[in-house]
């Protein structure tokens, strides 16, 4: 049945490009469209759709790039999408004209078997061969004219990166179009499903014996040489520990130049505009809301950028094909999928380029367990929050005789996340988010130089989203804290403007500051009070807030640091009403054990929005990840005062 | 004749090459094992086990595929 919602404009032919992942459909997509693409989701679902144009010899085609997929068979959603798009039933989607099927040559068979099932889809197709110089390196021989005669389809060898067979390409899709072709092999309708494969294998067998000469004595692979000490059952899990700590040490020094610069720059900006504007609300509103709200976020920018190319790298490799081998056991013992490691690890940097990792994981369920759980494994965003704690109560003494109070309990904090996030999962897995366990079987690639044009295409790619997605829920949360701040307005009494105490009284009155005192009986318990409350309601946007809320809270002046001594001693003589010290050490490690656990973070729900296609998980997420940090510092307080640790 | 010894492909030895004779089962496992190339009479070959003896690296069809030891025992090969 065709669907005929959508008409391309007359004359541009609408082409989908299938293959199985790591045939080099990307780096071909990439070459074909270079920055025209787009990214979305197909309406409704999570599964993401890339489209673009191709300009060959003048016309222009529109180009939809198909899931990776080793089958058409209908079993998973990407599947099924790519299905539909095929016979045309997707909105907004022309059923193409014709599809490209991307061939790795290392791996004839395998990827023949998707081409086999394409050609059923009465759509004319065109075999796009990739990876002919690995081919030829192995010395092994291919006719493919040959090939094509058997096949009945063109098949064009392409070399993306360098920019050959382009040209080929486009001419066999015309001809592929003008002049349609019976069908080489179409499966015997009334066959068993399973009895299908193997027609299909056994044709695809028996081509590729007629068109392919194999080298017998190919040394095996380069790949399985370097897996002989990747994946080696006792060093393979070292190296992989090493990996990441070098991945984490690059993320973090090579950040910070980028982020001073960043927050200078930011700084700067909202001087200019403040200088430039009349004083007033909208000057406060554009300076302190919306320029200082967003900077704070995207000052985040270039350790999610670096992230997301070290990511790309491992992906590309083919590396994190082999972290998911080594650490599957492991995982699997917690209900989590081998695939979830990377990404799980990506989130102690930043949670968005882990959460937007998890594309790799085919079970949907398992996906949306491994994106609520993922917040757990301690940012880098809390950082400042632990420094300030440890840096006022924990300094100057040592645990174990070596190890300094501080770095235990920063250690004790990433573990209390992994922990939470282990517990976590295993009960999702095992209630809600319960399903038939999702294969494992997963092909490890053979290594590969990424491609540099793909890998920063990828890149920019997901950061534009980053900045898109969340930059709007950003923009809108800093104005709504900003105005809880803001108003109502407390007249300055002969103090001068941008002096701390005015900046002080003006929070304690704010809306802010009413809804601190309305929480106070909420958080007692955990032995916070309102100014504390305060702190805490702003850091749901982003945690690192809590140190700027709390400087201005205690009248040190809203440009302190975690690390200023100034700030530090404001929160141990804090003295509430009646005198009492506010602060105990007790305090700060219940504070910490709140931001291990807690989602305070509207750029990471802004990204679980997306990838899980609803608001209902992220809001999910928050509300239990909410409960879960209040009650872990509830326990911590309570337990710690019971313990006469107060 | 030399007598063919039949197992499961979860208790292949690392390093033995074999042949497959069956793939049981009905469910997504089997079939993703199928469509990945795993059919009756095709050569495979257990390259290796990971750190914690599971999943285990095979080779078949001229590529590398991870398969749990759980998932292997569905595949009947003879050597």
């Amino acid at each position: 049945m065709k669907d005929a919602t959508h008409k391309q404009p007359a004359g541009q032919l609408m082409v989908a490009l299938a293959g199985n992942p790591n045939a080099g459909k990307t780096t071909l997509f990439n070459a074909l469209t270079g920055l025209s693409q787009k990214v979305a989701n197909y309406p409704g679902v999570t599964v993401e759709r890339k489209t673009g144009e191709w300009r060959a010899d003048g016309k222009s085609i529109q180009l939809i790039d198909l899931p990776g997929l080793y089958s058409l068979d209908a079993t998973s959603l990407d599947e099924h999408i790519a299905s539909d798009v095929l016979l045309g039933k997707v909105a907004d989607v022309a059923k193409p004209d014709a599809v490209i099927a991307v061939v790795d040559a290392t791996n004839l068979e395998r990827n023949l078997y998707l081409v086999t099932q394409l050609f059923e889809f009465g759509v004319p197709v065109v075999v796009a061969l990739t990876m002919i110089d690995v081919f030829e390196k192995q010395k092994h021989e291919i006719d493919i004219g040959r090939l094509s005669k058997l096949l009945k389809v063109p098949v064009v060898a392409v070399d993306a990166s360098e920019g050959r067979g382009i040209d080929e390409l486009a001419d066999a899709v015309a001809s592929a179009i003008a002049s349609p072709r019976d069908s080489a092999f179409v499966a015997e309708e009334s066959d068993s499903a399973n009895a299908k494969i193997f027609a299909r294998y056994a044709f695809i067998s028996e081509v590729v014996q007629k068109s392919v000469k194999h080298n017998d004595k190919a040394a095996h692979d380069r790949s399985e040489k370097i897996d002989k000490i990747l994946t080696h059952r006792v060093f393979g899990l070292a190296i992989l520990v090493g990996v990441l700590l070098l991945v984490f040490q690059a993320i973090f020094s090579w950040a910070e130049v980028p982020m001073h610069l960043l927050e200078t720059g930011f700084g700067a900006v909202g001087d200019a505009a403040r200088a430039q504007m009349p004083e007033g609300i909208l000057a406060d509103l554009v300076v302190d809301g919306i320029i200082a709200g967003v900077g704070g976020v995207l000052v985040f920018l270039p350790q999610i950028l670096l992230l997301f190319l070290f990511i790309s790298i491992l992906e590309d490799t083919g590396y994190m094909a082999r972290a998911a081998f080594l650490m599957d056991k492991l995982m699997s013992r917690f209900g989590l999928h081998g695939k979830a490691f990377l990404p799980l690890m990506s989130s102690f940097a930043c949670a968005i380029p882990g959460i937007m990792a998890t594309r790799t994981i085919e079970n949907q369920r398992d996906r949306f367990a491994t994106i609520l759980i993922a917040p757990f494994m301690s940012c880098s965003a809390r950082l400042p929050v632990y420094t300030l704690m440890i840096g006022a109560f924990f300094t100057g003494q040592t645990v174990l005789g070596f190890l300094s109070l501080g770095a235990a309990l920063m250690l004790a904090m990433y573990a209390l996340g992994i922990v939470v996030a282990v517990i976590v999962g295993f009960i999702l897995k095992k209630t809600l988010l319960s399903s038939t366990p999702a294969p494992f079987v997963m092909e490890l690639p053979p290594y590969r130089v990424p491609d540099v044009r793909t890998v920063l295409q990828n890149m920019l790619t997901r950061a534009w989203l980053f900045v898109k997605r969340a930059g709007t829920v950003i923009l809108a949360i800093s104005i709504i804290l900003w105005a809880l701040a803001y108003f109502p307005r407390t007249e300055a009494v002969n103090a001068e403007e941008g002096s701390p105490a005015v900046e002080t009284v003006q929070l304690q009155n704010s809306y802010a500051g009413q809804l601190g005192h309305l929480i106070e009986p909420v958080i007692r318990p955990l032995g916070f009070d309102w100014k504390i409350g305060v702190a805490l309601i702003a850091s749901f946007a982003a945690r690192e807030v809590l140190v700027s809320t709390l400087s201005i809270i205690y009248n040190v002046g809203k440009d302190e640091t975690e690390e200023s001594p100034t700030l530090i001693s404001a929160i141990k003589g804090a003295k509430d009403e009646q005198g009492n010290t506010v602060w105990t050490p007790l305090t700060a490690l219940t504070l910490m054990v709140f931001f291990v656990l807690a989602m305070q973070c509207m750029s990471t729900l802004a990204i679980v929005r997306r990838e899980t296609n609803s608001w209902r998980w992220p809001i999910f997420q928050f509300a239990f990840m909410t409960l879960v940090a209040y009650g872990a510092a509830f326990m911590t307080y309570q337990g710690g005062k019971l313990l006469g640790l107060e | 004749m030399s007598a063919r010894i039949n197992v499961t492909l979860n208790k292949l030895e690392i390093g033995k090459s074999a042949s497959v004779v069956a793939v049981h089962g009905q469910g997504v496992v089997s079939k993703r094992l199928m469509e990945m190339g795993v059919v009756p009479g095709t050569a495979i070959k257990v390259v290796k086990a990971a750190p914690f003896d599971d999943p285990i690296e095979i080779r078949v069809r001229g590529y590398s595929l991870a398969v749990r030891r759980n998932e292997a025992e569905s595949v009947e090969v003879t050597f």
